[in-house]
């Protein structure tokens, strides 16, 4: 029996090879993701029946509805929340990321490890830990009064803060990880190099490690920003009825006012607003990417 | 006049790393002007040293002057020296100018002087075409003279530079010993240089210190080092050398006796006039391969010294032979011969043949 394996392997490795890899990730991203992809698009152009059923003919009704100044609110507050909530994760993901990709090699696992913890407790429960803190009475409230900082318990659960504080709390993993692999390929001799060259610490972050960190930041922000624009959970929870986000308000179209072709329409907007986005960050970023690719 | 201070003048230092000391009372002054070298193996200390006059890594004991001015806790962007890394380091997202800028951009000088100090800087180091080039389009070769463009435009008292043409490959590495040497002429700067690479150091160098073990064990000239050595170890890291151990035992009839355990019997040998030994004392014979010469008759001239022995092979190498020659059963020296003296070329294996030299060349070193 003559062992020939590698070469085998090594020969086949034309289209039929390349069709065997892509295929079974092909096959569930198709039918799974953009079949139902296409159905939405369709549906955002159909009509509601008087009983919530899809009426199918072709009109921009959905769209045009969208056009009311409540719809754009909500759009926009979303945005303002979900922009707070990138800008704060970064803030405090950026210290954290360095920090972690600068220790010892053996240690930055332990520290990374810290970091996806959360990950193992369920989202939802997580979330109602976090009702459980920010009530009138809550752990936080009961503290603050015990310390004597406030005399009268704070209002939190219920507003932007508290949904802020929830995705902050929920995305923030998803900020840390880019960046700390985008920093930890950040030579140190550059570092050290911009500091023999006469530059003070503060420079060398501006100069240095910030533009090369550049594609972490950016990776970090998107993950943030977009699954925050989208959110349902913690706004639902932790915003109540007070701060309706873009999620809440299709969840609303297809559960309870069942307007799926309006809920339709808003998930589109939604998907147009964030493709545009990506491509305009992209554009932005592509002499940096293009210097790394020559180099 | 006052006389001016010295360029460096390191004093005693001392770097532990856990219980081993990587950096072992190391001191010694270099002048300005001067191109100076720290020669040794891997781990001898010679880049902590580096890193230590850079202000990156902080002497446990000693001290550290640059221009005669004390550089205890002066960070690293506030002493008058520049490093030139070992991968260069170069800012991979500025161009070849804003890289060579960076350094007096930092200082705060004025646009305009910034510009002009940027050409002068990659005049020097002939790269003014590629001053819009990124770092990663340009060469190995290119990116070091980016890299030392980038030291030399701040004008630094001295210039350091970490293993600066090892990542080079071999036929670049040589141009550019040349090169570096003519910059340092030209930019009048003195250099201190690391490098394990013993030719390196000797070509460049007008000084060199060589390590070992966190030690300097010798400052000197290339030459001294080199026809002078004080330790086995420098004599064996600087060329090849062939060595001769033994036991002195008396003086007779002006040669010295040597009993060595390579060689059958006591072995005469003539040492170089001042030298004196105390009788059972260790002694240690070294000759270079280009100072020995192979004859088939016993011996010449008065100054010079022969032994016996018997080839065991030649290595033909262009612009000369190496004889590997057989002086005792454990014995095999090194004999290289230029390729110009046709007398000795019709030697082949198993020839009995007499090693001869002048006994001037020899090194005779004592624990």
């Amino acid at each position: 029996m003559k062992i020939s394996a590698p070469a085998g392997w090594a020969l086949s490795s034309g289209r039929a090879v390349s069709w065997w890899l892509l295929g079974p990730g092909l096959l569930w991203m198709g039918l799974l993701f953009f079949v139902p992809l296409c159905l939405v698009v369709v549906i955002s152009f159909a009509g509601r029946g008087t009983y919530g059923g899809i009426v199918w003919s072709f009109s921009l009704t959905n769209y045009l509805d969208l056009l009311h100044p409540l719809y754009a609110r909500i759009l926009g507050q979303s945005i303002v929340l979900a922009a707070g909530t990138t800008l704060l994760c970064l803030i405090m993901g950026f210290p954290l990321a360095y920090y972690i990709a600068r220790a010892a090699p053996r240690r930055q696992g332990f520290w990374l490890l810290l970091v996806m913890i959360p990950f193992w407790t369920n989202f939802l429960v997580r979330t109602y830990a976090w009702m459980f803190i920010l009530r009138t009475e809550g752990l936080l409230n009961t503290l603050l009064l015990k310390l004597g900082l406030v005399a009268t318990p704070i209002e939190l659960l219920y507003s932007n803060a508290a949904v802020v504080i929830g995705l902050v709390y929920g995305y923030l993993p998803f900020m840390v990880l880019p960046l700390y692999v985008a920093l930890e390929r950040v030579d140190r001799a550059l570092v050290e190099a911009a500091w023999d060259l006469y530059a003070t610490r503060w420079a060398v972050f501006w100069q240095i490690i910030l533009p090369l960190a550049r594609p972490g930041v950016m990776a970090g922000c998107l993950l943030v920003f977009i699954p925050s624009l989208g959110a349902f959970l913690t706004p639902d929870l932790l915003g109540g009825a007070r701060s309706m986000m873009i999620g809440n308000l299709i969840q609303h179209e297809f559960l309870v006012a069942r307007d799926w072709p309006l809920g339709a329409a808003i998930s589109c907007v939604l998907m147009l607003f964030v493709t545009g986005m990506m491509g305009w960050l992209l554009r932005a970023s592509t002499p940096l990417s293009q210097r790394e690719h020559e180099s | 006049m006052v006389e001016q201070p010295a360029s460096i003048d390191v004093t005693s230092l001392v770097k532990r790393h856990g219980a081993t000391l990587a950096v072992d009372h190391v001191s010694f002054t270099v002048q300005r002007g001067e191109f100076f070298s720290l020669l040794g193996p891997s781990g001898a200390g010679k880049t902590s040293v580096l890193r230590m006059i850079a202000g990156f890594e902080t002497p446990d004991e000693g001290t550290i002057r640059i221009d005669g001015r004390l550089m205890e806790a002066v960070p690293p962007n506030r002493r008058p020296v520049n490093l030139v890394f070992q991968s260069y380091a170069l800012f991979p997202h500025l161009t070849v100018a804003e890289n060579v800028a960076f350094g007096p951009r930092m200082q705060g000088a004025p646009r305009g002087e910034i510009t002009s100090r940027v050409r002068v800087a990659l005049d020097m180091v002939k790269l003014s075409s590629k001053e819009e080039r990124l770092p990663g389009q340009l060469s190995g070769g290119e990116q070091q003279r980016v890299a030392l463009a980038r030291a030399l435009v701040n004008r630094p008292a001295v210039l350091l530079l970490d293993e600066p043409l090892s990542a080079l490959d071999q036929q670049l590495r040589q141009e550019m010993q040349v090169e570096l040497k003519s910059i340092q002429e030209r930019a009048a700067c003195t250099f201190v240089c690391v490098t394990h690479h013993q030719e390196e150091a000797l070509t460049m160098s007008d000084r060199v210190a060589v390590m070992h073990q966190g030690r300097v064990l010798q400052i000197g000239r290339p030459e001294d080092l080199y026809e002078a050595p004080t330790s086995a170890f420098v004599a064996r890291f600087i060329g090849v050398s062939n060595e001769l151990r033994g036991i002195f035992r008396r003086i007779d009839g002006g040669r010295a006796v040597v009993q060595s355990q390579d060689l059958p019997g006591e072995v005469q040998i003539v040492l170089p006039g001042h030298t004196v030994l105390q009788e059972g004392s260790a002694v240690t014979v070294l000759l270079r391969p280009e100072r020995l010469r192979l004859s088939t008759v016993a011996q010449g001239l008065s100054s010079e010294q022969s032994l016996p022995a018997s080839v065991d092979k030649v290595l033909y190498s262009g612009s000369d032979r190496r004889y590997l020659v057989r002086l005792g059963e454990r014995l095999v020296w090194n004999v290289r011969v230029p390729n110009d003296e046709s007398g000795q070329n019709g030697l082949v294996r198993g020839d009995t043949v007499y090693v001869r030299w002048q006994i001037s060349d020899t090194v005779v070193l004592t624990e």
